[in-house]
C-alpha cells in the first residue's frame, strides 16, 4: 500500500490556513517521514491542534497541498478519506473519550466499527492494548471516573487498536506524573519501531519530547521557525530555538496573544469607564 | 434605521443558512438508514432511551387527559341526554387531536430536549471529531438511530397515549359517573372508523415524530460547543419543535379533517 520508501508520509506544502481573519499558517512547508517520531513545537495557540486536524482533513486550508501517504488530503472524497483516516491514530489533547462507554468498550469502539473480528480477540487486543498503556486494571471504569491524564491514556489505547500506520499524538504529556509520562515516553518511541509507524508528537516538554523524537519543527505566529534534529537545533544559534527550547521568558516569541499596547489598555479602561 | 435593516438582513440569512444546514444533515441522516438497520442493537439501545424511558410520563399524562375529557364530556353531553356517546367523544378528541399533539409535546419536553443536550455535549467534548478522525461517521453512528428511533416511538406512544386516555375517560364515565358501559364502549366502536380516524391520527405522530426529532438532533449538532451553546440549543428544540407540532397540527387538521 504504501508508496515508495524514501518519500515523506505527509508532505505539507505553502500551507494556508486563516480561522475568521486570524491568519494561522502562513505558507509552512513541513515534511514528515517515513518509521521516524517527528516532533511539532511551537507556543500556545500557534496552531498545533489545527495541524493535526488538517493533515487529519477534518479541516479544510485555504491554500495549499497536504499529502498523506501519496493521497492528497484536501481533496479527498468522503470515503476515501475515511479509509485514510483508518490507518491514522490521532490521540486529542482532550481524549475524547465516548462517555457513555466504559474504558473497555471504548478501545473496542473502533474495533466493532471496522472489524468483524469476533470477541475472543477483540477482548484480547483490547487487553494488550490497555497493558500497554498501564490501564488494564481500569477496564471497567467510566471516563468520568478517570483522572486526565488517565483519560488520555486510555485515548492513547484507543488511537493504537486498528494499528494505524501513523500516530499523531496532541499533547500526550499533559497531565501525567513522572512516572506515567516516563512510560509514555518510551511508549511512543517503542510503538514507533517496534510497529513501524511514524509518528508526530506534538508537546510543550521540551526535554521529554526532544528525547524521544528524530526531527523537531519549531512553529510560531504561522510560520516554521526553526528545524532539525534535536542536537541542531540544541547547537543552532537560531533566537526562536534556543528561546523554545530553554523556556526563555524573552525571545523573539511572543508569550502574549496579539494586543494592543499594555499600557495604553490600562489607562484607556479606565477612561472609558469613568465617562 | 440601516443599522435596524442590515441586521433584519443578516438574522434573516443566518436563518435561511440555518435552514439549509438542516436539510443537508437531515439528508445524511436518511442516507444512514440503511447501515443502522444492519445494526439493530444500535436502534434497540436509542429505542430504549428515546421510546421505553418516555412511557411512564405519556402513560400517566394520558391517563389524566382521558379523565378530563370524560368529566367534561360527561358535563356536557348529559344536558343533551347524549351522555351515552361519551366513548364516541373521548375516542375520536384522543385518536384525532390529543393523542398525537400531546404526545409529541410531552415527547419534546422528555426526549427532545435530552437528545439535544447529548448530541451538543458530545460536540462539545469532541467526542464527534473523535468518531470522525476513527473513520466512523457520526451521523450514521449517532444521529441515524436516534432520529429512527424517534420516527418509531412516536406513534407507538401516541397509541398508547390514547389507549391509557379511552381507559380514563372510562374510569370518570363510566366508573365514576355512571355512563353505561357497554354504550360507551359499542357506539366508540361503531362510530370511530380505522381509516379517518385512527389511520389519520398515526399519520399525524409520524409527521410529529419526524419533525420533533429532527429538531432535536438538528439543534444539537448545530450547537455552539460550549455549555452556554448546548443550553440554548436544548431550549430551542423545545420551544421549536412545540411550536411545529401545533403548527403541522392545525395544517394536517385542516387538510384531514377540514371538508366534514
Ligand atoms: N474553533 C475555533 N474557532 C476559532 N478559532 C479557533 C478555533 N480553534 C482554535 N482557534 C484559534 O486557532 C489558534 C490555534 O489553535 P490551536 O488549538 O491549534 O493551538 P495549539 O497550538 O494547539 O495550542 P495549545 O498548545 O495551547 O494546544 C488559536 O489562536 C485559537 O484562538
Ligand atoms: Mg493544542
Amino acid at each position: 500500500m504504501s508508496q515508495q520508501d524514501d518519500s515523506p508520509l505527509v508532505e505539507i506544502r505553502g500551507l494556508r490556513f486563516a480561522r475568521g481573519d486570524r491568519m494561522i499558517f502562513d505558507g509552512i512547508d513541513i515534511d514528515i517521514p517515513r518509521g521516524k517520531v517527528t516532533a511539532i513545537m511551537g507556543p500556545s495557540g500557534t496552531g498545533k491542534t489545527t495541524l493535526l486536524k488538517l493533515i487529519g482533513g477534518q479541516l479544510r486550508p485555504q491554500e495549499g497541498t497536504i499529502r498523506v501517504d501519496g493521497e492528497e488530503v484536501t481533496r479527498l472524497s468522503r470515503s476515501k478519506l475515511y479509509a485514510l483516516r483508518k490507518r491514522m491514530g490521532l490521540l486529542f489533547q482532550s481524549g475524547a473519550l465516548l462517555t457513555d462507554l466504559d474504558v473497555y468498550e471504548n478501545v473496542a469502539f473502533p474495533l466493532r466499527e471496522h472489524t468483524k473480528l469476533p470477541e475472543p480477540m477483540i477482548r484480547d487486543l483490547v487487553l494488550m492494548k490497555l497493558q500497554a498503556v498501564g490501564l488494564r486494571g481500569a477496564r471497567r471504569l467510566m471516563p468520568s471516573e478517570l483522572s486526565g491524564g488517565m483519560a488520555r491514556r486510555v485515548a492513547m489505547a484507543r488511537a493504537i487498536a486498528l494499528d494505524p500506520m501513523m500516530m499523531m499524538y496532541d499533547e500526550p504529556f499533559t497531565g501525567q506524573d513522572p512516572i506515567s509520562m516516563g512510560v509514555l515516553v518510551k511508549l511512543i518511541r517503542t510503538l514507533n519501531d517496534a510497529l513501524g509507524l511514524s509518528s508526530i508528537v506534538v508537546s510543550h516538554d521540551v526535554q521529554e519530547t526532544a528525547a524521544i523524537s528524530d526531527y523537531i519543527y519549531l512553529l510560531s505566529g504561522g510560520k516554521v521557525v526553526g528545524q532539525g534534529s534535536p542536537d541542531e537545533l540544541g547547537r543552532s544559534d537560531s533566537e526562536w530555538a534556543q528561546q523554545f527550547l530553554q523556556g526563555l521568558p524573552d525571545g523573539p516569541v511572543p508569550f502574549h496573544y496579539a494586543a494592543p499596547d499594555y499600557a495604553e489598555d490600562l489607562l484607556h479602561g479606565h477612561e472609558a469607564r469613568r465617562r | 434605521m440601516l443599522d435596524r435593516l442590515q441586521q433584519l438582513g443578516a438574522t434573516t440569512l443566518q436563518v435561511f443558512e440555518r435552514l439549509g444546514r438542516a436539510h443537508i444533515l437531515f439528508y445524511y441522516i436518511l442516507v444512514g438508514i440503511p447501515s443502522v438497520i444492519l445494526r439493530p442493537r444500535l436502534l434497540a439501545a436509542q429505542l430504549f432511551s428515546v421510546g421505553v424511558l418516555s412511557l411512564l410520563i405519556i402513560v400517566v399524562s394520558g391517563f389524566f387527559v382521558g379523565m378530563v375529557l370524560g368529566l367534561q364530556g360527561y358535563n356536557l353531553l348529559k344536558d343533551y341526554g347524549t351522555a351515552s356517546s361519551l366513548g364516541i367523544m373521548v375516542a375520536l378528541t384522543l385518536v384525532r387531536e390529543m393523542g398525537p399533539v400531546v404526545t409529541a409535546l410531552l415527547f419534546a419536553g422528555r426526549a427532545g430536549s435530552a437528545l439535544t443536550a447529548e448530541i451538543g455535549l458530545m460536540k462539545a467534548t469532541e467526542q464527534l471529531s473523535g468518531m470522525e478522525m476513527m473513520a466512523v461517521d457520526p451521523i450514521k453512528r449517532v444521529l441515524t438511530p436516534r432520529f429512527l428511533a424517534g420516527f418509531i416511538s412516536m406513534p407507538l406512544l401516541a397509541a398508547i397515549f390514547s389507549a391509557v386516555g379511552v381507559m380514563g375517560g372510562y374510569f370518570v364515565g363510566v366508573g365514576l359517573l355512571g355512563v353505561d358501559e357497554g354504550a360507551y364502549w359499542a357506539n366508540m366502536q361503531y362510530r370511530v372508523d380505522l381509516y379517518d380516524d385512527v389511520f389519520n391520527g398515526v399519520i399525524k405522530s409520524v409527521v410529529f415524530g419526524i419533525a420533533v426529532t429532527w429538531i432535536a438532533i438538528f439543534e444539537g449538532y448545530d450547537a455552539t460547543p460550549t455549555s452556554e451553546g448546548v443550553s440554548r440549543a436544548t431550549t430551542r428544540t423545545v420551544v421549536h419543535s412545540s411550536l411545529a407540532v401545533l403548527g403541522l397540527n392545525f395544517i394536517l387538521t385542516a387538510l384531514m379533517f377540514g371538508d366534514n
